[in-house]
């Protein structure tokens, strides 16, 4: 569904992105993962078109996605920060989205969910940093589109919002949806992703999935295959 | 386009400082008048004010409302929107609400006051019509310096320079060059310096409307032969809407390559 042929992305000096190929197939939870600084963000905003490559191809339901805007109608994205104009509304951020997107929403079932009845009113600036992140699912998962992007999705969520939050992603997952997740809390990884995507220096060093990662690493831990991973770029 | 406009403009004008700055210039309005008992003075020194004011306020609102609104832009960027329709709605949001805090702050006192039945109404117009020709310019300038420049103190200080520059420096270069060459002749040269800038171009243009331009010896007479026909007042107009138009091509030019 996703292809990105030779990425390269620079920023100055700073080589991010450095031939990137990767393919993801329609349907099911794929993490990307890597150390600090490998480009996670930087791949996912690519495809976003918040980031233009220097060089390469990125197309989304094999049509290009360079310069171009509808084909975002059809993908959510949560981003890692999340800070909204502090004079609005939650309510009124809700349905500014909703006006902007001219698609069908489910956001009251979502604002149930997340508790947020009772901030619907309440200006966007007085938030709690959790309370912001619940909104930016609100408004990540209320539309109905075949491909989900989740940049740290569990920033700053306190445990019952984490369950719903998984809930989610797992119900979405049985909607046939194409999920892609960066994080680096290693269980929420071995709970829900499907296939993992290991970024190191600009490229992909591992594509398979949690079980082939831990053979391969020869190490029965998730987490300890993972830095066993990143270990090699310190060596 | 207009969606972000509607959402910028309403962020905006909830926000205290839309109020402080309509608030400021309601207070002058009445003051000045009350003081002056005079709208065609009140007209003067309400110029000397806002042509340097407009742009400080303009410059620091386009700064401060890019950084700030820095992670809802990026929320915004990833809706199947246009990216230069976005900070076009931005750009005009925040022009047009501290247009309006400027045009409503001051016409309040000034109506209250019977501008309708004195004979300054049109100077009164035309120092309106230049305080926010000058808001859409110093927001598009800041604008296009705050794309440019990742951290925001810089951008911040930046914008500041430029603002110092055009409204202060500028003059002072410009004079001292007048007096430097003062052997040559320099009409052409002082007006065509006075173009460059825009917080120079509305100044003269609101000085030579109000008749006072006598003061300002042969030099003035030269600008007022030439800006005080339909044609020096439209070519001027058309500089301060090309003031407009060059920074915005070049904030749709930059964006097109723009990470974020």
């Amino acid at each position: 569904m996703i292809e990105f042929k030779n990425l390269h992305k620079r920023f100055g000096k700073l080589t991010v992105l450095e031939g990137l190929d990767l393919a993801i197939k329609k349907g099911g939870i794929f993490a990307i993962l890597g150390p600090n600084g490998s480009g996670k963000t930087t791949l996912i905003k690519c495809l976003l078109g918040m980031v233009i490559p220097n060089k390469g191809e990125i197309t989304y339901k094999n049509e290009s996605v360079l310069r171009k805007w509808s084909y975002r109608n059809d993908l959510n994205y949560l981003p890692q920060i999340a800070n909204f104009p502090p004079n609005l509304t939650v309510f009124e951020l809700i349905q500014m989205v909703k006006n902007l997107r001219q698609k069908k929403s489910n956001e009251q079932e979502l604002i149930n969910l997340f508790g947020l009845n009772d901030s619907l009113q309440k200006k966007l600036g007085n938030l709690s940093g959790g309370t912001k992140q619940k909104v930016n699912i609100v408004l990540t998962f209320m539309f109905d589109s075949e491909l989900i992007i989740l940049d740290e999705p569990t920033t700053g969520l306190d445990p019952i919002a984490l369950i719903h939050l998984k809930e989610l992603i797992q119900k979405e997952k049985t909607k046939g949806k194409t999920i892609l997740i960066t994080t680096h809390i290693m269980s929420v990884v071995e709970e829900l992703a499907n296939e993992i995507v290991f970024l190191l220096d600009g490229k992909i060093y591992f594509k398979g999935s949690i079980d082939e990662l831990k053979k391969q690493t020869d190490n029965d831990n998730l987490e300890h295959a993972i830095a066993n991973l990143i270990s090699k770029q310190y060596a | 386009m207009l969606k972000i406009l509607k959402y910028s403009f309403y962020d905006l004008m909830r926000s205290r400082w839309s109020y402080v700055y309509f608030f400021f210039y309601l207070i002058l309005g009445f003051v000045l008048l009350f003081l002056n008992n005079d709208v065609n003075k009140a007209v003067i020194t309400l110029m000397n004010i806002i042509i340097v004011l407009t742009p400080l306020i303009g410059t620091i609102f386009g700064v401060m409302y890019y950084y700030n609104s820095k992670e809802f832009t990026e929320l915004l960027l990833a809706q199947p929107i246009n990216r230069s329709k976005i900070f076009m709605g931005q750009y005009l949001g925040i022009s047009i609400s501290l247009t309006l805090s400027l045009v409503l702050g001051l016409g309040i006192p000034f109506i209250a006051y019977g501008l309708f039945k004195s004979a300054a109404i049109f100077d009164f117009g035309l120092l309106l019509v230049v305080g926010s020709f000058l808001n859409f310019i110093f927001v598009a300038l800041s604008y296009n310096i705050a794309l440019s420049t990742e951290n925001r103190i810089k951008g911040f200080g930046y914008a500041i320079l430029m603002w110092l520059f055009l409204a202060v420096i500028y003059d002072g270069i410009f004079l001292i060059s007048l007096v430097v060459f003062n052997e040559y002749p320099l009409d052409k040269f002082s007006l065509i310096t006075t173009m460059f800038n825009p917080i120079d171009l509305s100044r003269i243009l609101i000085l030579l409307k109000l008749d006072i331009s006598a003061l300002l010896g042969y030099t003035g007479a030269v600008f007022r032969k030439f800006f005080g026909t339909n044609t020096g007042m439209l070519l001027s107009m058309s500089i301060l809407v090309l003031w407009v138009v060059l920074p915005v091509l070049r904030m749709n030019f930059k964006l097109r390559k723009k990470d974020f």
